[in-house]
């Protein structure tokens, strides 16, 4: 496997720490010019593969290729990768200049030429007049363009990103992102983005990476991983979801014949080894739409309701009991039905997908 | 309406803490205070006047005292200069090297000059410079010093390197700087308040000692306490409490150099 | 992820590999001149003295049988317990613990008060307590032997303003000696127990005050639980150092009031010069101090499981 447009090959990589292992057999290739993400709740190892790659975890087995190269081995001063700390990491004893230039220095450039470079990439993040100030005497959102630019200037070959705007309030973090995502074109290098944040993922990222308890779940573009979920746990993580027990008849041509609990019959895509047998049926809340009760439809009480602004939660039963969560747009004509009432729901045969564990 | 009780009022606590800083402080006012009286007799206040400290400097005692005082002074400055490298090193190794074989054992062995009793101390490495055949002297009460030095300069140290993320030398690292120069370039320069202030506190410890040292000195050889001790079993005389209140102003201003350095080094981060 | 693990190391590995190295200049320094002298000192218990200081090269228990058994002048009579050495060593142990709980009865309410006052200003109270301690210790005890002797300041301010018509003897009495080790250590008491207060949740106090507890109570069923192991750190710090004590018994007492300290230092600065004596007495000593730091750490791990 040596194609061109791969920047990062990571190559059945485990990490152990003790007797804890953080990362089982984790492969993935990141691709030129990509934006990587990798997603997953805290402790599922996302942070520890990409310290694996900038060169502060060990790798126990496996093998990490940059641009070919194995680079496990190597300690991280003499890799060409740099790193965004999730907390800066911003010298707090020197200048920003001084630290944009830090990295050039190390690498034999002259005071002079760094910091011409430098100057260019602090006038990329937009903070060219800051130059002479100290860290500590900006705010937080012109500190994280600091940590850019000074992990851009020696123009690594992968940036890597451990979750940069978590330190941030939520209005910035979203006016950070598409500056993040604009930054990351012109520039051209493949960043490999670390974050626990769903919608931070589905916005920025080309691909993304869900990570759970060391394995790696599913990779693909955001689309994918939010319609095709490949499993429950990347169902719900991503977005929200309601998970029914169904009955698989069987599988042909990839896609199931199966029975809902309330006796109703559908066809829909499934993960790839979806097999005959139980299942579990991924509907997400806004692709269920509500009508009378009739024969093609799922039958379900209505427990409650939560009023939303744009939209209003419909919490409701099916008749074995499960609950299901339907989510309908509060237009002027849609009428909140009423507790108690009993209604049909419709699911469209796209819009659902059959999942194996 | 009753006022609301406050439930971290305890009436007589303030008064005792009164009493705790007068017990403290009211003995080192008073011989200071009377280092400045005019009178030989020293509990008659007889005007104010520097002639006891040009004494100490001039007087008949001044060779002895100054020769004390250059021993004291060098003594610490060396004892407090290695005592501070070593703790460096020791601080570096605790907090930034992950897991050796011995390092439990190696922090025992840093706290234990705190915890043998100073008269222990002082008789075994008497007898242990008598018995390997070193001469007693400078040299003797310098090793000394710099042993139990050691843990004093280690603590602010310490604390310091503990709370500084390791992540600044990882970014470092990160930008191609090799181990010595992440220590170097960012560690070091992030530690200084804590080295400083460790400096000075064992520079205080080695100044002050006074039973090690007078186990250890040999004949002929004085530090400012130990000339003081010599001096004091004669009674106390006027000369005595200049000196003293020379070596108690020097004491407290290290000690509030320290307390600054420590707080400049908090309040930048 | 560097997050800190017990006993106060960090787990960062940073310079991996350089623990070794970068320790060894404290097992070479303190290994040889600490921990070397006091295991010579254990063997020099066990040789035989020599007139005027120094030993002679030959095994005895000598040292300690003079310590604990009394065996009449020309040492042919029946053992009996010999109390004088013993009687110092409890003297001691009893002048200690009067200082440590002098330190706690003022300390606690101290560290208290400034645990109570505004964040901003504790750091200068605390400053105000420490300064005396870093004050030459022998500089400290000669200022209180002159504040305190019978025609010192006190006596002549008690005179004068008409408290007292005698001069008060203070000087050579327990009580000095107490108050000498109370005034050499009492910051020892403070810092720990303030760090312990400092930590103190103070709605614990609302809710026994919820409960109908008075101050006082509370202070007695949950403040002073709560806050022990600062107590008990604190009373350490301060009874371990005042034991061996050399300069507040010497210089505030007199014959009456010897301290291990003085016993130990005449055996080898004094006329009476008897070496091995003395590294046993030192020997008893340190074994003592280790036993009581040995419990507490036994216990601390006993409360952190």
């Amino acid at each position: 496997m040596n194609r061109t447009d791969i920047a990062i090959d990571i190559d059945r990589v485990v990490n152990r720490y003790d007797s804890v292992t953080a990362l089982h057999d984790v492969s993935m290739d990141i691709r030129e010019g990509e934006f990587f993400t990798l997603l997953g709740p805290s402790g599922c190892g996302k942070t520890t593969l990409l310290r694996c790659i900038a060169g502060f975890e060990d790798v126990t087995e496996g093998a990490i290729r940059l641009r070919g190269e194995d680079i496990a081995p190597l300690p991280p001063h003499k890799r060409p990768v740099n790193t965004v700390f999730q907390q800066y990491a911003l010298f707090p004893h020197m200048t920003v200049l001084e630290n944009v230039c830090f990295g050039l220095r190390r690498r034999g450039w002259t005071e002079m030429d760094a910091e011409g470079r430098a100057r260019e990439v602090l006038d990329l993040v937009r903070l060219g007049d800051f130059a002479k100030r100290r860290p500590t005497q900006l705010s937080g959102g012109q500190q994280q363009r600091v940590a850019l630019a000074r992990s851009l200037a020696p123009n690594p070959e992968v940036l890597l990103l451990d979750e940069p705007l978590s330190a941030l309030d939520l209005k910035l973090r979203q006016a950070v992102r598409v500056e993040l995502k604009q930054i990351q074109r012109e520039t051209g290098i493949a960043f490999v983005f670390v974050t626990h944040d769903q919608e931070e993922a589905l916005t920025m990222s080309d691909r993304i990476a869900v990570m759970s308890e060391g394995y790696v779940q599913q990779i693909g573009t955001p689309r994918d991983i939010y319609e095709a979920p490949q499993n429950r746990f990347v169902a719900d993580f991503i977005g929200e979801t309601n998970l029914l027990d169904v009955e698989v008849s069987a599988v042909s041509g990839g896609m199931p014949d199966l029975t809902l609990p309330g006796g109703m019959a559908l066809r829909c895509p499934a993960a790839d080894s979806a097999r005959a047998g139980r299942g579990h049926l991924s509907v997400r809340p806004e692709r269920i739409s509500v009508a009378a009760a009739a024969e093609d439809t799922l039958p379900a009480t209505v427990v409650d309701h939560v009023y939303l602004g744009t939209d209003i939660h419909l919490h409701a039963k099916l008749s074995d009991g499960e609950p299901i969560l339907v989510r309908i747009q509060n237009a002027e004509s849609s009428a909140i039905p009423a507790t108690g009432s009993m209604l049909g729901l419709r699911i469209e045969a796209g819009a659902a997908r059959l999942l194996v564990d | 309406m009753a006022a609301p009780i406050d439930i971290r009022r305890f009436t007589g606590f303030r008064a005792l803490t009164i009493l705790c800083l007068v017990v403290l402080y009211a003995p080192l006012v008073i011989v200071a205070i009377y280092s400045f009286n005019d009178s030989t007799s020293i509990t008659r206040w007889g005007g104010l006047s520097f002639k006891w400290y040009f004494d100490v400097f001039s007087g008949p005692e001044a060779p002895k005292f100054r020769a004390a005082a250059i021993n004291s002074f060098t003594i610490a400055l060396g004892a407090a200069t290695c005592a501070t490298t070593i703790a460096t090193a020791a601080a570096v190794a605790m907090h930034r090297t992950g897991r050796f074989r011995g390092k439990t054992a190696s922090l025992a062995l840093i706290n234990l000059p705190l915890m043998v009793p100073e008269i222990v101390t002082a008789v075994a490495s008497l007898i242990f410079f008598i018995s390997i055949g070193f001469k007693t002297g400078v040299m003797t009460i310098f090793i000394a010093h710099l042993v139990f030095c050691i843990p004093f300069a280690y603590l602010p140290i310490s604390a310091r390197m503990q709370s500084i993320p390791d992540s600044y030398e990882q970014a470092a690292m990160d930008l191609y700087a090799t181990p010595w120069e992440a220590f170097r370039l960012v560690l070091l320069p992030l530690m200084v308040p804590g080295i400083l202030s460790g400096f000075l506190l064992a520079f205080i410890i080695s100044l002050d000692d006074f039973l090690i040292t007078n186990f250890v000195k040999g004949a002929g050889i004085e530090t400012l306490p130990t000339a003081i001790f010599g001096s004091v079993k004669q009674g106390v005389k006027p000369n005595i409490m200049a000196i003293s209140t020379l070596l108690l102003g020097v004491s407290v201003v290290l000690v509030t150099l320290s307390w600054f350095v420590g707080r400049a080094g908090q309040s930048k981060r | 992820m560097a997050g800190a693990a017990p006993g106060g190391a960090s787990r960062s590995e940073i310079y991996r590999g350089n623990g070794p190295r970068l320790m060894l200049p404290i097992w070479v320094f303190i290994g040889i001149f600490l921990v070397m002298p006091v295991v010579m000192m254990a063997v020099h218990s066990f040789l035989t003295k020599e007139f005027r200081g120094g030993v002679i090269w030959e095994f005895t228990f000598a040292a300690y049988d003079q310590f604990f058994f009394d065996r009449g002048l020309f040492g042919d009579e029946p053992p009996k317990i010999e109390w004088t050495y013993i009687g110092i060593f409890w003297r001691s142990i009893w002048q200690a613990g009067l200082a440590t709980v002098f330190s706690l009865l003022i300390g606690f309410p101290t560290a208290w008060f400034i645990a109570t006052r505004k964040p901003n200003v504790r750091p200068g109270w605390l400053f105000l307590i420490t300064i005396p301690y870093w004050v030459n210790l022998l500089i400290r005890t000669v200022s209180m032997k002159f504040l305190i002797r019978d025609t010192g300041p006190l006596n002549e301010f008690l005179l004068w303003s008409g408290v007292i018509s005698e001069p008060l003897s203070l000087v050579n009495t327990n009580f000095a000696v107490q108050l000498g080790l109370f005034y050499s250590y009492l910051p020892f008491m403070v810092l720990p127990v303030y760090a312990a207060v400092e930590r103190y949740d103070f709605s614990l106090s609302e809710a026994a005050a919820d409960l109908y507890s008075d101050n006082w109570t509370t202070l007695r069923l949950v403040i002073l639980p709560v806050v022990k192991p600062g107590i008990v750190a604190g009373c350490i710090l301060v009874f371990v150092p005042s034991l061996g004590a050399f300069l507040a018994p010497d210089l505030l007492g007199g014959a009456k009031t010897f301290m291990i300290g003085s016993l130990i230092e005449e055996q080898f600065k004094g006329a009476a010069g008897n070496w091995p004596f003395g590294a046993a007495a030192a020997m008893i000593l340190l074994a003592i101090v280790l036993g009581v730091l040995l419990l507490h750490a036994h216990a601390q791990t006993r409360v952190e499981r």
